[in-house]
């Protein structure tokens, strides 16, 4: 019997798993998946919004602004990449202006710091790569970029740390309520828990109507993008919006974390929640978006592209409610979600607490991750330790990005390491690089197959079923 | 029988028209050697086959090994059963034989690179 | 530490560069190889055809490797394995890093950049679709299959007729998988002619040319692809689209000179071919930095890499030795009407020791057209070429008594037109 059961280990679901594992509770995240953030997680944008797109009163605005002022602090006690690079949404036009005088508006209601209306030569001395029909923008300097993944897996890794488990390749079939617990029936078995926590991401509208609470839908909504070459990370610095129209927030154009520049989402709306194909035309409307925005964006610099689709709710803000006694929905969690994520985690449990869930801090809780740096990332004296104690800190596995095979045995061997060829890709970067993989892709399958003692054949690039190698040629 | 080749002699890659009628009639080449070549394919085809054998006790697991001379064509599929039959251990120098006349071809199967003991 | 000579890749660019130097007098050489053995992508190019030019007979790669190794180990050059350079300055102090040694740091009076190239890979064609698992680079699969002795797929389709995808095509075949087509944009192949016939045409594998694949489909695990006929704009022909089942996509859709190091040195890049610019002795923008093999221009002969790294060896030695003559008499090269570029791009005559060889491509497939060089209007070299496409390297030797008298600043190669 757990205390809380926490339906999906994406963004949302470690958040809230990371913030339960602070007390003194028994908490299992259920995920559907064989890892942490393989949903709508994987392919965000990684952008903490600012806080001025979202209406006044709305879920939306209220866990963005707070999100966003609580990211900075949790990257640093996760060790997870963030820079708070500021963002621009660009005016072409004077309707464009008064759009984004709207939005100053909203920004100041919300209480988003720091916002300021730029003018056209001001915004070119910043980002010189601007088109020059630019005439206006408004600059947030309190937006930044963050890696989604990484973020989430380090969320996980710390819960996981702090006494939380995690079931993976478990979907929930039904739930029901049996002496005030929750049964909650899967394909590996049945859990019990006194509390519940839909965060399902595309599929919490399924697990609201297993809990009955009042219906809400998810329509999946696929975002395109491309991912650049860090040769052209640099054409911005700051995040570049477009200013919004009836048809969504516009194209952006943003560096990376990791100094990779991404163009990208456009909206399409699917029948279906796991196609994440990309196609050409999409490809095309956001290359055609990016370059309305920012000038000298060349498709020969992509070095991939992919999809990611967003869990709409068709109730227009997050669903954030208590679908029925002792359990609590944070559900239809789109953009800005990923930001919101991190303060919707606490109101989650304040909610849990109001139906009577008992919260007594831990004294043993542990706030820091340890051992995450990368070797290419370590001080000089740092680098010399890590090859004394193992000297695959010394063999380079991803020529691109500058992997060991040190940092790649420590993703596989972390709390809930990586098990596969992208897990270990959104944990240490290996096989993200520019040549995505060509070179890395079989020795970290090898590597994978050493460390876990598995064979070689059964060593997946992503999801069950995603077999990389069918057998021996001899 | 006629038969459509590519003649492979020079980067030029004629294609040739084979006709088979008791004698062979080539056409479509522009110099002798496209002649020879459809005559030889036609009566004799021959191919050098290239591969790994199974490698034990070795720094990998893998040795490449050929065929030191032509074999036909039509047998390079039995040939290659021949060959991931055997497994050999290291250590293996380039040109150590592997099978010797393999199939009644005449033909070695020769080591190709070199394999040393793991240690 | 200091060195005289440090090599960046053992590889056969590396090899030579670092034989030919030895034997030009430089004995204090490092060779600094990222994989666990020399010998580079030769050792998974299992398949003959290799030193046609320089031994005069077919070999394998590991045999043509092997050949250069064993007379690396017999000169007694030194070189260290599972090293990866990660910095190269412009004063030519290199940082490496490997499991024995962890850190090092490196001034070398000379430095030899033999990095060899990479594989172009799916996002950088943007081909759109699912991200399944059964997509590899044919270099990728080359090895697994090679290498490791693991099959990538059963159901093969292939995209792209460069030799290392007709070589796969062959390859898988007769490790049992079904190679269902190679699939090429372009209306030629890039692959040798005896490849065509040998890898596929034995196996009855059909080579589409003008076609592409435009989708590929399968959630987990490759399920098939999309293939489409392309119009002369290599766009793809709505309504020619065809479902192809299968469970892998290799893909062998050209090769990029991997030229990090010489970024970060700030070595002058040739746009068209992504490597170095170099001069008559291999020799980059910056003095004392050489560059030879595929990371300077890809190439289609290990030949060739390695005549023209032995060039890069005997340049680089006589920089160290204080030989090599800077003098002001130079001109420039340069490929015009059909010629895409002209390696090398700068030529001192001076330091020409008996001639040069020079490699170029070109942009398109010409029948009947005159290879020639001129110097202004007067015309040094002239060659007659039946057939001319841009998957092989055209060669033009021009003598050192030829070039000295080069009255121009530019040497300009192009193709003309045969009336017959």
């Amino acid at each position: 019997m757990f205390d809380v059961a926490i339906i999906g280990a994406g963004i949302v679901g470690t958040s809230i798993a990371r913030e339960l594992s602070k007390y003194d509770l028994s908490c299992v995240v259920i995920e559907k998946s064989n890892d942490v953030s393989n949903g709508s997680t994987k392919a965000n944008s990684g952008i903490v919004h600012a806080g001025y797109d979202a209406k006044e009163g709305t879920l939306k605005a209220k866990f963005n602004v707070l999100g966003s002022e609580m990211y900075e602090k949790i990257c640093e006690e996760l060790d997870v990449p963030y820079k708070r690079n500021g963002s621009l949404v660009l005016a072409f036009n004077d309707d464009d202006l008064r759009h984004i005088e709207m939005l100053y508006e909203r920004g100041l209601k919300n209480g988003v710091k720091e916002l300021s209306i730029i003018d056209k030569n001001t915004v070119l001395s910043l980002e010189p790569n601007i088109q020059d029909n630019v005439v206006g923008a408004l600059y947030a300097k309190t937006g930044a970029i963050v890696s989604p993944f990484e973020l989430a897996i380090a969320l996980a890794e710390n819960a996981n740390e702090n006494g939380v488990e995690f079931m993976f390749s478990t979907t929930v079939t039904n739930i029901y309520k049996e002496n005030d617990v929750f049964n909650i029936e899967t394909n590996n078995g049945k859990f019990k828990s006194r509390y519940l926590v839909n965060a399902a991401g595309l599929f919490s509208d399924e697990i609201n109507d297993m809990l009955g609470g009042e219906k809400f839908k998810i329509i999946p909504r696929r975002g395109e993008y491309c991912l650049f070459d860090k040769s052209v990370g640099n054409i911005v610095t700051r995040t570049i919006f477009q200013t919004p129209s009836n048809k969504g927030k516009g194209i952006l154009v943003s560096p990376t974390v990791h100094g990779n520049l991404f163009v990208g989402p456009n909206a399409i709306e699917m029948d279906k929640k796991d196609d994440v194909s990309t196609t050409k035309k999409g490809i095309e409307e956001i290359l055609k978006g990016g370059s309305r925005s920012v000038k000298n964006i060349n498709p020969r610099d992509i070095i991939t592209s992919f999809a990611g689709i967003r869990a709409t709710s068709d109730t227009g803000d997050f669903v954030i409610n208590v679908p029925t006694k002792n359990a609590v929905n944070a559900a239809g969690i789109e953009s800005p979600g990923l930001t919101a994520s991190v303060a919707i985690a606490p109101y989650v449990v304040s909610l849990l607490e109001n139906e009577g869930l008992r919260l007594t801090l831990k004294n043993n809780f542990i706030k820091h991750r340890t051992n995450t740096k990368l070797f290419i990332q370590m001080t000089d004296d740092e680098k010399k330790l890590a090859l004394s104690s193992n000297s695959a800190y010394g063999r380079i596995i991803c020529r691109c990005e500058h992997i060991t095979e040190g940092d790649i045995i420590n993703a596989i061997k972390r709390p809930l390491g990586a098990r596969t060829v992208d897990g270990v890709k959104r944990r240490v970067r290996a096989g993200m690089g520019r040549c995505q993989g060509g070179f890395c892709m079989p020795r970290v399958v090898e590597i994978l197959s050493r460390e876990l003692n598995i064979p070689m054949t059964e060593i997946l690039k992503s999801e069950e079923g995603s077999y990389i190698l069918t057998g021996r040629t001899k | 029988m006629i038969k459509n080749m590519t003649c492979i002699n020079c980067p030029l890659g004629c294609q040739l028209k084979v006709e088979v009628d008791g004698e062979i009639k080539v056409s479509g080449n522009k110099c002798k050697r496209g002649e020879e070549y459809a005559k030889n394919e036609i009566t004799n085809p021959l191919r050098i086959i290239t591969t790994t054998v199974k490698v034990e006790g070795g720094d990998r697991p893998l040795l490449s090994v050929k065929t030191d001379k032509e074999i036909p064509k039509s047998k390079i599929f039995d040939i290659m059963k021949e060959i991931n039959k055997v497994k050999i251990n290291a250590p293996v120098e380039i040109g150590d034989i592997i099978i010797e006349n393999v199939l009644g071809t005449g033909a070695n199967i020769v080591a190709t690179s070199k394999i040393q003991r793991a240690d | 530490m200091e060195r005289d000579l440090v090599i960046i890749g053992g590889g056969p660019a590396g090899l030579a560069a670092a034989i030919e130097a030895k034997k030009n007098g430089i004995d204090d050489i490092l060779i600094l190889e990222r994989d666990k053995r020399l010998g580079g992508i030769l050792q998974q190019c299992i398949h003959n055809g290799f030193g046609l030019h320089v031994f005069k007979e077919q070999l394998t790669g590991p045999e043509y490797a092997q050949r250069f190794i064993d007379e690396v180990e017999k000169l007694g050059i030194e070189y260290k394995l599972e090293s990866m350079v990660l910095h190269l300055g412009e004063d030519k102090k290199i940082i490496a890093l490997n499991p024995k040694d962890g850190l090092f740091e490196i001034e070398a009076k000379a430095v030899v950049l033999a990095m060899g190239c990479r594989e172009r890979t799916r996002g950088a064609l943007n081909i759109p679709g699912s991200r399944p698992a059964g997509v590899f680079t044919a270099g990728a699969a080359q090895r697994f299959v090679n290498m490791e002795g693991y099959m990538v797929g059963k159901k093969v389709v292939i995209l792209g007729s460069g030799d290392i995808g007709l070589i796969m095509a062959r390859r898988m075949t007769l490790e049992g998988a079904e190679v269902k087509m190679v699939v090429e944009l372009m209306p030629y192949s890039t692959g040798l002619k005896r490849n065509i016939v040998q890898c596929l045409e034995d196996f009855d594998i059909p080579l589409l040319f003008n076609h592409t694949v435009t989708k590929i489909h399968g959630k987990e695990r490759v399920e098939g692809v999309t293939i489409a006929k392309v119009d002369d704009k290599r766009q793809p022909i709505e309504g020619t689209e065809l479902f192809v089942e299968c469970d892998t996509l290799l893909l062998s859709v050209g090769l990029i000179p991997e030229n990090e190091l010489t970024r970060e040195a700030k070595i002058e890049i040739n746009p068209v071919t992504n490597g170095a610019y170099v001069n008559e002795l291999m020799e980059t923008s910056i003095e004392g930095i050489f560059a030879c093999g595929n990371v300077v221009h890809v190439h289609d002969l290990v030949d060739f890499v390695t005549q023209e790294s032995f060039l890069a060896g005997y340049g680089a030695a006589k920089y160290i030795k204080g030989e090599k003559s800077n003098s002001a008499n130079k001109f420039k090269t340069k490929g015009l009407n059909g010629i895409r570029y002209v390696v090398p791009n700068i030529i001192h005559p001076e330091n020409v020791k008996d001639a040069v060889n020079f490699y170029m491509r070109v942009s398109d497939v010409y029948h009947n057209v005159n290879l020639i060089v001129k110097d202004g209007d007067k015309v040094l070299y002239k060659s007659r070429k039946n057939h001319v496409s841009p998957g092989e390297m055209e060669n033009v030797k021009l003598s050192k008594d030829i070039l000295q008298k080069v009255e121009g600043d530019e040497l300009v190669f192009e193709l003309e037109e045969v009336a017959i």
